[in-house]
C-alpha cells in the first residue's frame, strides 16, 4: 500500500499538518495482537466492523436457507426439525449478534469521538471490553450450533425452550447473558463520552443529529439490558434446577416471561433504529447541500423515541393479555408512531430546495425513507386492537419488521458504511458499482418482503415449515426476491473490498460534510487530532467548495483548524 | 392471485365482525396509503426538483419552521387517536362473549386440537351451528399454542395452566380452515384443522351422530375413527413410515425395542400404557414427546383404538 502519498494538496490544506502523514491509525503499529488489543476507537470501530459483518453474512446464509425450504410446499431441502433451526438462527444470531450492535458499536464507535473532535471515547479500555465480550458472546452462541443448534425461535418462549429437550438452549441464552453486557458497557461508556468530552463551541443542541441518536440508544442500552440478563438467568435458572417462574407446570406463568422478553426487546427495536435515523439525518442533509431541517424537533423526537420504547411492550402480547392490558397498551403503541413520523417529515423538508447529490450513501438514504415509511405506516395496522388480532404471528408481521429493520437499519447501515468508508479506510469506492449494489439489494429487498405483507393478512402464520397450497406463488415470489438480494450483497461486498485494493485515496472531506470527523484526514490519525477543534453548526455545508485538484472539498484556512 | 375468496388482502369472512375487522382494516389501509403516497410523490418530486445538475442554484430555504412541526405533530397525533379507538371499539366487542354462548373446550397439544362439546364427545375437528354465538374454553397440555381462524378473523393463545378464551358467530354454512398461530416445534405447520359451520337444524343431529359412534360401530372402525380425530395420526402412520412417533403398521404382536435398550412386546397391555402413560416405556429411536392420554380417553375408546392397530398387520 502506497496510499500515503496522497495528492499533494490534499494533506496540506486538510486540518492535520504534514507530521501525521505517515502515522494514519491503520498504519500506527502492525501485527495481530497491535488489533485485538488495541485501545484506539477507530480500530475497535473496525474489529466490531468485521465482526457484526461475518455475522451479518452468518445470517444472510440462514435467511436464503429458510427462504429456500419455502419455495414449496413440504420438504424442498431439510426435515421440519432443521428449519426450525434454520429460522431460529437467523433471528438470533441477525439481532444479537448484527442489528444491536451494528450501528453503535461499528460505525458509532468509530465516528463518536471524532465527531467530537476527541481523541478517544471516555473509557478506552471498557471499549475493548465490550468486544471481547461480544466475542465472547458470539462464540457461545454460534457454538451452539455444534453442541445441538436450538428450535424455539429467537423469543426463547417459555416453556417450550424449557421442557423440550435441546441442548442448545444454555449456551446461547448464556451468550446472549454475556452480549448483553457488551451492549451495557458500550451505551455506558457513549453516555459519559457524549457528556464530557464534548469540544469547545458544541452545546447539546450543536451536536450532530447522529450523536443524539447514539446518545439515546446508549440510554435504552443502559437501561433496558440488564432486563434481558436477568430473563435469561431465569430461564436458565428453571432449565438447571427446575425452579418454577415461566413453567406452568412448575407453578410458574410463561406469559411472565413474554413481558419480562419483550421489555427488554422491544426497546431493543429502537436500539436498532434510532442509530439508523441518526445516520439518515447526516447523510440527507450533506447530500442536500442544505442545512437539516427542524434540528431540535428531530434531537428531541430521539429522546422522545427512546422514553416512549419502555412504555410500548404489551403490543408483542395482544393474543394473550387481557383486554384491559390490551387497551392501554394499544394506546401507547400509537404514541411511538408521532415522533417517527416527525423525523420523517423534516427529512423530507430538508430535502426540499436543496441541491439533491445521488451518490451511493444517499441513494440508501432515500430509500430508507421510502421503506421505513411502508414499515411505520404498516405498524399502525398492527397497533389497532381489531386488526392486530387478525394479523398477530402471520406474514404480516415477518414483513412489517423487516421493513423497519432491513428496509431501515440494514438501509441505514449501507448508507452510513458508504458514507464513512473513505474516512474508516482511505479509500474512495466505485461510485458505479455502489449504485448497481444499492438497486439489487433494494429491488431484491422490496419483492422479498411487500408479497408477504399480502400472505400474511391472507392468513398465512410465520414460522411454518409447510403450508396450504394456496401461499405456494407468495412464497415462491419471496425466495427468488431473496436470491437477488443476495447478490445485491455480494457486489456491495465486492465494490467495497476492491476499493480497499484498488480505491483512489480518499481526501480528507470527499462530501462536503462540516461535523467534525471531516477535519481530518482520510484515514485519521492514530491521535485523531493534531489539535484540538472548536466545532460550529455541524450543518453548514456553505464554507466547503469542492476542489478538483484534491478530490474533495476544502475549506479556505481562516476556520480553526 | 388467489382464488379462495375474499379480497386481494383478505380472506373470506366467515363471522359476524369479520366485518367490523375489515371495516377498521379499510380504515387503516386507506389512510395509510395516502400518506404513503403523499410522502412516496414529496421524495420523487423533490429529488428530480433539486437534483444538482449544471445550471441549478438552490434558492434559499429556512431551516426549521415551527409552525410546520406544531402542524405535522399534531395531525397524526389526531389520525392515530382515532386508529386507536376504532380499533379498540371491535376489539371490545371481539373480547366479550355474549351470555348463553355455546360452549365448546379445546385442547391444544403437539400437534393436534381436541373439541369436547357438552355432551362429553370429542372431536378433531371443531363443528359449529351457524348464526350462534360460540365460545371456546381453551388451554394446552403442554406449551403455548395458539387457534387461529383467518375467515372468522379470530385468534387467541392458548396456555398451559390457564384457561383463555374466543368467540364468534358464524354467519354461513361451511369448512374453514384453524390454524396453529403460536411456534409450538416440529409440527407445529401441520397442527392444522377444520371448523365446519353446521345450518342450525342439522347441528344437532350431527352432534348426536357423532357422539353415538362406539355403539353404532365395530371396535375396529371406531379406532379408526378415533386414530384421526384424538391426534394420534399427527405422529403414527398407518402406512409403515416413521413420523414423530413409531407407525402402527404391523406393531401389533411385534417386538418393540425400548429406549434404554430392554425391548416390549407390543400387545394390548403395551399399547394401553403407551397411550395413557407414553413416557414410561419409549420406543428406541424416538423423542419422548407424546401427550398422555390419562383421563382423556374412556376404556372403551382405548379398546378400539386397540382393535384398529390389531387390523393394520404387516411389518413395522
Amino acid at each position: 500500500m502506497s496510499s500515503s502519498q496522497t495528492t499533494p494538496g490534499a494533506v496540506e490544506r486538510s486540518a492535520t499538518p504534514a507530521h501525521a502523514r505517515g502515522d494514519d491509525y491503520l498504519r500506527h503499529s502492525r501485527g495481530v495482537l497491535s488489533w485485538i488489543f488495541t485501545l484506539d476507537h477507530k480500530r475497535i470501530g473496525v474489529l466490531y466492523l468485521v465482526s457484526i459483518l461475518s455475522a451479518f453474512f452468518l445470517g444472510g446464509v440462514f435467511a436464503v436457507l429458510v427462504r429456500t425450504e419455502l419455495i414449496g410446499p413440504g420438504k424442498t431441502i431439510v426435515e421440519p426439525d432443521t428449519y426450525n433451526q434454520f429460522f431460529t438462527l437467523h433471528g438470533a444470531v441477525m439481532i444479537f449478534l448484527f442489528i444491536i450492535p451494528g450501528i453503535p458499536a461499528a460505525l458509532g464507535n468509530f465516528t463518536l469521538p471524532l465527531m467530537l473532535g476527541a481523541k478517544d471515547v471516555a473509557f478506552p479500555r471498557l471499549n475493548l471490553l465490550s468486544w471481547w465480550l461480544w466475542i465472547t458472546g458470539a462464540v457461545l452462541s454460534v457454538a451452539s450450533i455444534l453442541i445441538g443448534a436450538i428450535d424455539t425461535g429467537w423469543t426463547f418462549y417459555t416453556p417450550y425452550s424449557t421442557t423440550t429437550a435441546q441442548k442448545g438452549v444454555l449456551p446461547i441464552v448464556m451468550g446472549v447473558f454475556i452480549l448483553g453486557f457488551s451492549s451495557i458497557f458500550t451505551g455506558l461508556n457513549f453516555i459519559v463520552t457524549v457528556h464530557k468530552l464534548r469540544p469547545k463551541g458544541m452545546t447539546w443542541f450543536r451536536m450532530p443529529l447522529f450523536l443524539w441518536a447514539i446518545y439515546s440508544t446508549a440510554v435504552i442500552q443502559v437501561l433496558a439490558t440488564p432486563v434481558l440478563g436477568i430473563t435469561v438467568a431465569l430461564l436458565a435458572a428453571e432449565r438447571l434446577m427446575g425452579i418454577g417462574i415461566f413453567d406452568a407446570g412448575l407453578g410458574g406463568d410463561p406469559v411472565l416471561f413474554q413481558h419480562f422478553f419483550w421489555f427488554y426487546s422491544h426497546p431493543a427495536v429502537y436500539i436498532m433504529i434510532l442509530p439508523a435515523m441518526g445516520v439518515i439525518s447526516e447523510v440527507i442533509a450533506v447530500f442536500s447541500r442544505k442545512h437539516i431541517f427542524g434540528y431540535r424537533f428531530i434531537a428531541m423526537s430521539s429522546v422522545a423515541i427512546a422514553i416512549l420504547s419502555f412504555l410500548v411492550w404489551g403490543h408483542h402480547m395482544f393474543t394473550s393479555m387481557s383486554p384491559l392490558a390490551n387497551t392501554l397498551f394499544s394506546a401507547l403503541t400509537f404514541s411511538v408512531s408521532i415522533p417517527s413520523a416527525i423525523k420523517v417529515f423534516n427529512w423530507l423538508a430538508t430535502l426540499y430546495k436543496g441541491t439533491i447529490q445521488l451518490r451511493t450513501p444517499m441513494l440508501y438514504a432515500l430509500a430508507f425513507i421510502f421503506l421505513f415509511t411502508i414499515g411505520g405506516l404498516t405498524g399502525l395496522f398492527l397497533g389497532m386492537l381489531a386488526v392486530d388480532v387478525h394479523l398477530h404471528d402471520t406474514y404480516f408481521v415477518v414483513a412489517h419488521f423487516h421493513y423497519v429493520m432491513f428496509g431501515g437499519t440494514v438501509m441505514a447501515f449501507l448508507a452510513g458504511l458508504h458514507y464513512w468508508w473513505p474516512k474508516m479506510t482511505g479509500k474512495l469506492y466505485s461510485e458505479l458499482a455502489g449504485r448497481w449494489g444499492f438497486w439489487l439489494v433494494f429491488v431484491g429487498f422490496n419483492v422479498t418482503f411487500f408479497i408477504q405483507f399480502i400472505m400474511g393478512s391472507r392468513g398465512m402464520p410465520r414460522r411454518y415449515y409447510d403450508y396450504l397450497p394456496e401461499f405456494t406463488i407468495y412464497h415462491q415470489i419471496s425466495s427468488i426476491g431473496s436470491y437477488v438480494t443476495a447478490i445485491g450483497f455480494f457486489v456491495v461486498a465486492g465494490c467495497l473490498a476492491r476499493s480497499l485494493a484498488r480505491g483512489v485515496p480518499a481526501p480528507a472531506n470527499p462530501w462536503g460534510a462540516n461535523s467534525l470527523e471531516w477535519w481530518t484526514p482520510s484515514p485519521p490519525p492514530h491521535d485523531n487530532f493534531a489539535e484540538t477543534p472548536e466545532a460550529d453548526d455541524p450543518y453548514d455545508y456553505a464554507n466547503w467548495t469542492f476542489d478538483p485538484g484534491v478530490g474533495g472539498y476544502v475549506r479556505p484556512p481562516a476556520r480553526p483548524a | 392471485m388467489i382464488s379462495s375468496g375474499g379480497t386481494m388482502w383478505l380472506p373470506q369472512r366467515g363471522s359476524t365482525f369479520a366485518a367490523d375487522v375489515d371495516f377498521s382494516w379499510d380504515l387503516v389501509f386507506w389512510i395509510s396509503t395516502f400518506f404513503f403516497a403523499l410522502i412516496t410523490f414529496l421524495l420523487v418530486w423533490f429529488v428530480l426538483r433539486y437534483r444538482e445538475r449544471p445550471g441549478y442554484v438552490a434558492a434559499p430555504a429556512a431551516s426549521h419552521n415551527t409552525s410546520l412541526e406544531v402542524f405535522w405533530s399534531v395531525l397524526p397525533t389526531l389520525i392515530v387517536v382515532g386508529l386507536f379507538w376504532n380499533g379498540y371499539r371491535t376489539y371490545l366487542d371481539m373480547a366479550t362473549p355474549p351470555a348463553g354462548a355455546y360452549e365448546v373446550q379445546v385442547t391444544g397439544q403437539k400437534w393436534n386440537w381436541l373439541f369436547a362439546y357438552p355432551n362429553g364427545y370429542v372431536d378433531g375437528q371443531l363443528h359449529v351451528p351457524e348464526d350462534t354465538p360460540v365460545r371456546l374454553v381453551m388451554t394446552s397440555q403442554d406449551v403455548i399454542h395458539a387457534f387461529f381462524v383467518p375467515a372468522f378473523r379470530v385468534k387467541r393463545d392458548v396456555m398451559p395452566g390457564r384457561y383463555s378464551q374466543v368467540w364468534f358467530e358464524a354467519i354461513a354454512p361451511g369448512t374453514y380452515d384453524v390454524f396453529c398461530a403460536e411456534y409450538c416445534g416440529t409440527s407445529h405447520s401441520t397442527m392444522l384443522t377444520k371448523v365446519i359451520v353446521h345450518e342450525r337444524a342439522d347441528f344437532d343431529r350431527w352432534l348426536a351422530e357423532a357422539s353415538d359412534f362406539l355403539s353404532r360401530m365395530p371396535p375396529a372402525e371406531a379406532g379408526a375413527l378415533l386414530y384421526t380425530q384424538r391426534g394420534c395420526k399427527q405422529c403414527h402412520s398407518i402406512d409403515g413410515a416413521s413420523g414423530i412417533g413409531p407407525t402402527f403398521r404391523g406393531v401389533y404382536g411385534h417386538d418393540q425395542a425400548l429406549a434404554g435398550g430392554a425391548s416390549a412386546r407390543v400387545d394390548e397391555n403395551y399399547i394401553r400404557e403407551s397411550i395413557l402413560a407414553p413416557l414410561t416405556k419409549v420406543a428406541l429411536g424416538y423423542e419422548p414427546v407424546m401427550p398422555a392420554y390419562q383421563g382423556r380417553l374412556r376404556d372403551e375408546e382405548i379398546a378400539a383404538i386397540i382393535e384398529y392397530i390389531k387390523t393394520l398387520e404387516g411389518t413395522p
